[in-house]
């Protein structure tokens, strides 16, 4: 009954901010959703800068699911490229070879799941060692898949060995990536805020504590590590289909300590600081571009600087509100409301 | 019938015997005590009860249900919860997290609702964080609910595991050394506070502790310990002239 009581004036007090946050991302959705639909049919945008942004979706998907293994579950995979590699493989072998050429527009949707879904298959073989192992011996295995699936990948004619695949029509669009990039983020802020979610955060706490408190902690990780690559898998796809060209190459470690960086620079365990991190990396690359080779050397040297001074990253362990699904909102305000009420009670 | 029937049981770790020949039972409501000196193998048997290690020999039955080479999250399902002698709270999580994650094994969605929002869990996700607050409320925590872990007193922090615990809703609820760092005002607001639990949350209780004054206060029956051997078991009257024990816990002279 008191909650109840309790709820009602807040409620009352923050009407037009509860339902700022309940049609927010339903209005920017859809609204994001028809901007690059008009931006794709029209063309009113500069080429270049469409280019960009597609790249910085792809980036905000592996950020954003790197982020559940790496930041809410506390592990070290460095085999985010290897799992990209899959996904783009699976994708551009389906577009190139197995669907008519009349079609393609149509089925491309297709063929990025199929990529996602690829993935997600070997992300589940990649679960398997986490069982047992953690930490940094859990980082040479993800390091050593991801080196088996570039010499795999080299050694198979099929797919044009070291090489390369190419014949990929450009099906990459601004409005298929939005598509795509909101739904990673919509996906993974619904596992993160569900008690799979907080059986990831628990591992990372304390694996052993939360195998006691009743958590699947093998079943955690398998889902982990599938959606997570399954996402991988999907920004691969859409990765070679703007590209038009893969090799096993593109998708080393150095791939992946990209990825690992915009993770990082964003903040671990936060879905906005991920989106963050994705978008200022990869414009920040664009600028500095007329730097040449010393581009990769101030990138790094801010990045020392970020982890000096701000060693969780831009918004480590913290999300902002518009991330945070209403029911727990209301649940902290309560509490919020219920703490500043505290010192009048006892007075 | 008893509710816990350990028969038998025998760990080595390499060759040391941490646990050698442990029979022990305890009736539904029982509220037992394990005491014994430092590394006479008292948190072993919690970890081998709850199936953080695996037993060599020997059986444990809950309910007449065989646990060894269970899984620990399975045996927690079946009724076992237990807190840590170290505080191993999730430190980085809030408060109402800490005790939502611990009905896991409670949830009836499957991972695709939780991944869609869809189905079952909306109303299963209220369900839970209103048991959470409810039991946060009972254990007066419910102020700091949204506070993390770690920012806790290091009180408020024991409560919470013992929240924890008990949102498992277990039959059987293992205490490792409740008191540890307590000062002796403390340790009798604790007694009354175990007896609370045991009374409100109908669970029976084992405990490990070093404080004689809590054990002899609160537990209705002793087993004592000295390197992985039972040395004596019975009610605590006896156990405190018991000279084995004497001989254990202060040498043999004084026990001559």
């Amino acid at each position: 009954m008191s909650s109840v009581k309790a709820t009602f004036p807040i409620l009352l007090k923050h009407w037009h901010r509860l339902i700022g946050y309940k049609f927010f991302w339903p209005v920017f959705i859809l609204a994001g959703l028809a901007l690059c639909m008009a931006v794709d049919t029209f063309d009113f945008v500069d080429l270049y800068l469409q280019l960009i942004l597609i790249y910085v979706g792809i980036n905000i998907i592996l950020t954003v699911s790197l982020n559940l293994i790496n930041g809410y579950m506390g592990e070290f995979s460095v085999g985010h490229a290897g799992f990209m590699a899959v996904g783009a493989y699976i994708a551009s072998l389906l577009t190139v070879h197995a669907f008519p050429p009349g079609a393609q527009n149509f089925l491309f949707p297709l063929a990025i799941l199929a990529g996602g879904m690829g993935a997600a298959l070997v992300g589940l073989l990649v679960a398997i060692p986490s069982f047992k192992t953690r930490g940094d011996y859990l980082a040479i295995v993800t390091l050593a898949f991801c080196m088996i699936v570039k010499s795999v990948l080299e050694n198979i004619d099929a797919v044009g060995g070291p090489r390369g695949l190419l014949g990929m029509e450009k099906l990459t669009t601004l409005p298929w990536v939005f598509f795509w990039t909101a739904l990673s983020v919509w996906v993974i802020r619904n596992l993160v805020y569900s008690n799979f979610g907080r059986g990831v955060l628990s591992i990372r706490e304390d694996e052993i504590a939360s195998d006691l408190m009743s958590v699947n902690t093998r079943q955690v990780k398998i889902i982990a590590f599938v959606v997570s690559s399954f996402f991988a898998g999907i920004a691969g796809g859409l990765f070679a289909h703007t590209l038009q060209f893969i090799n096993p190459r593109m998708f080393d470690i150095l791939k992946s300590t990209d990825i690992l960086i915009m993770v990082y620079l964003g903040g671990i365990a936060s879905i906005s600081g991920s989106i963050i991190g994705a978008v200022i990396y990869t414009i920040l690359l664009e600028i500095l571009r007329p730097l040449g080779i010393w581009r990769m050397v101030l990138m790094p040297l801010m990045l020392v600087l970020l982890m000096i001074y701000r060693p969780r990253g831009i918004m480590g362990m913290r999300e902002a509100h518009l991330f945070t699904p209403l029911r727990d909102l209301v649940t902290e305000k309560l509490w919020r409301q219920k703490k500043k009420e505290a010192p009048d009670a006892s007075a | 019938m008893p509710l816990l029937e350990i028969a038998k049981l025998t760990h080595r770790f390499a060759g040391l015997c941490a646990v050698s020949d442990f029979n022990f039972a305890v009736e539904p409501h029982e509220l037992v005590g394990i005491i014994g000196p430092n590394g006479a193998g008292k948190t072993t048997v919690f970890n081998l009860i709850t199936g953080v290690y695996r037993a060599s020999e020997g059986s444990i039955k809950l309910d007449g249900r065989e646990l060894v080479g269970l899984t620990p999250h399975s045996i927690t399902v079946l009724g076992i919860a237990r807190t840590f002698q170290n505080i191993r709270l999730f430190k980085e999580l809030s408060v109402l997290d800490n005790v939502r994650i611990a009905h896991y094994g409670q949830i009836a969605y499957t991972p695709a609702e939780a991944l869609l929002h869809i189905g079952r869990f909306r109303n299963e996700e209220k369900r839970i964080t209103t048991l959470a607050l409810d039991l946060l409320a009972i254990f007066k925590l419910d102020d700091v609910a949204n506070e993390k872990a770690k920012n806790l007193p290091y009180g408020l922090q024991r409560r919470l595991e013992i929240a924890r615990a008990l949102a498992t809703k277990p039959k059987l609820l293992l205490l490792d050394e409740p008191a540890a760092g307590m000062n002796p005002n403390e340790i009798i607001q604790l007694m009354e506070f175990i007896r609370w639990i045991r009374k409100t949350f109908s669970v029976t209780i084992i405990l490990i502790e070093h404080q004689m004054r809590l054990v002899m206060g609160i537990c209705e029956r002793l087993v004592v310990l000295d390197f992985g051997a039972t040395i004596a078991q019975g009610l605590p009257s006896e156990i405190q002239t018991d000279p084995q024990v004497l001989e254990a816990y202060l040498g043999m002279e004084v026990a001559q």
